[in-house]
């Protein structure tokens, strides 16, 4: 799937299905830190993405 | 691609996301409701509002400022807002430009002002010339300049964007501290008191995951980029570790925060040293300030940043920034440039 992320922005692709919580874990992201969407929408931690998906992590904690 | 698994707590229909805080997961209908009693909850609890005000909302183009604004005028509040341009490279234009079409595709207004246009600074350059966090000079601008604006324009009170996690930080940070005078001072209202407006946060029972998602459902465009000048500093190394907390023990951002204001405060009332300190007028502005403890003649916060920053040559933001910050500002400078 291709996952484009934020700050800076930048696009991955990764390899084979899960789901959100899954793949945020694998990148090390908390989930608190965090909201994936898929073609506009959110999709819930145990949402499943598939490898045809192009998807954004966009991180919440702004800091000003 | 397969179905999502989890369903909506409220309607049983598939959720959108998962909010382990109420150990429960939402549809975008009962997500935008549980918002909207969240944010009528706070207003009510601590008679934030009436609907008879006149609203000005402290609007920056990132998701927290634009969310609210947008959850008032849903909660039948008339509401205008205001933007300050900080002068922070692309950033601040950008997030201007974020403030500007959202407050144009709804009519409402949005009322601006130029920092270095109008008053012949910019937040960088006032973080190299004072030598104090970029942070510093910003807030205390923004603070005054919203403060004026609300007087000037015959607002009755001033909104701002603070979220849950906002309050959780500054909370945890001034209890590493035991900073007495400013754990006094952290209330979800500020009474208005001698030209000063009432200020009020009608989101501190709102998390920036839910805000960030309160924008996506209802389709609001906004900053996701990080100020320059916060990057690195102790407020997001503060939220990182509540953050950690809340992932093995959902709900303690709630806990701390709240628990505070309602059992903690109270006990703290009277320490607040601002509170009570006799305010006189900036013989400068005319701005409400704390009387000096010496016979001079006084003169406000602002006023003295900008005694000491007009006339300096605009700094840019990449000359300001250290360490973390810098090499993240330069990283997104080269993203972007490729995406051109």
């Amino acid at each position: 799937m291709q996952v484009r992320l934020r700050q800076p922005k930048r696009e991955v692709t990764i390899d084979g299905a899960r789901t959100v919580n899954q793949l945020l874990d694998e990148l090390g992201m908390n989930r608190e830190s965090f909201l994936v969407i898929r073609n506009g929408t959110l999709v819930p931690g145990d949402g499943r993405l598939d490898d045809t998906d192009a998807i954004e992590i966009r991180p919440v904690i702004s800091g000003g | 691609m397969a179905a999502n698994v989890s369903k909506c707590r409220v309607c049983r229909e598939p959720a959108i996301i998962d909010l382990p805080r109420h150990n429960a997961n939402f549809c975008a209908e009962h997500l935008l409701q549980l918002c909207r009693r969240q944010v009528d909850k706070a207003i009510s609890d601590h008679a934030m509002l009436s609907p008879d005000d006149r609203i000005l909302v402290a609007v920056s183009g990132g998701k927290d400022s634009l969310a609210v604004w947008d959850i008032l005028l849903d909660l039948g509040y008339r509401a205008d807002g205001l933007y300050i341009g900080l002068g922070i490279g692309d950033y601040s234009d950008d997030s201007g430009g974020y403030a500007q079409r959202f407050a144009d595709e709804r009519g409402l207004v949005l009322r601006t002002i130029d920092l270095r246009g109008e008053y012949g600074y910019d937040v960088p350059t006032a973080a190299k010339v004072t030598k104090r966090v970029p942070c510093s000079a910003c807030g205390m601008s923004k603070r005054h300049l919203f403060d004026t604006a609300a007087r000037d324009g015959g607002y009755d009170v001033v909104v701002t964007g603070h979220n849950l996690d906002d309050e959780a930080a500054v909370l945890f940070g001034n209890t590493l501290r035991w900073d007495i005078d400013y754990l006094a001072r952290q209330m979800p209202v500020l009474p208005a008191r001698d030209g000063f407006p009432r200020k009020v946060k009608p989101l501190v029972r709102l998390t920036e995951r839910e805000m960030a998602a309160w924008c996506i459902v209802r389709g609001i465009d906004y900053q996701v980029e990080e100020c320059p000048m916060a990057v690195g500093n102790k407020h997001l190394a503060y939220k990182d570790a509540l953050n950690t907390i809340e992932r093995e023990s959902p709900g303690s951002k709630a806990a701390f925060y709240l628990n505070f204001v309602e059992k903690m405060a109270p006990v703290l009332a009277g320490h607040n040293r601002a509170a009570a300190g006799d305010l006189v007028a900036c013989t400068r502005c005319g701005s409400p300030t704390l009387a000096p403890d010496s016979g001079e003649a006084p003169v406000c916060a602002f006023c003295r940043l900008h005694d000491k920053v007009i006339g300096h040559d605009p700094v840019p933001v990449e000359l300001v920034l250290r360490g973390a910050a810098r090499k993240a500002y330069l990283a997104a400078r080269a993203a972007e440039g490729s995406e051109r």
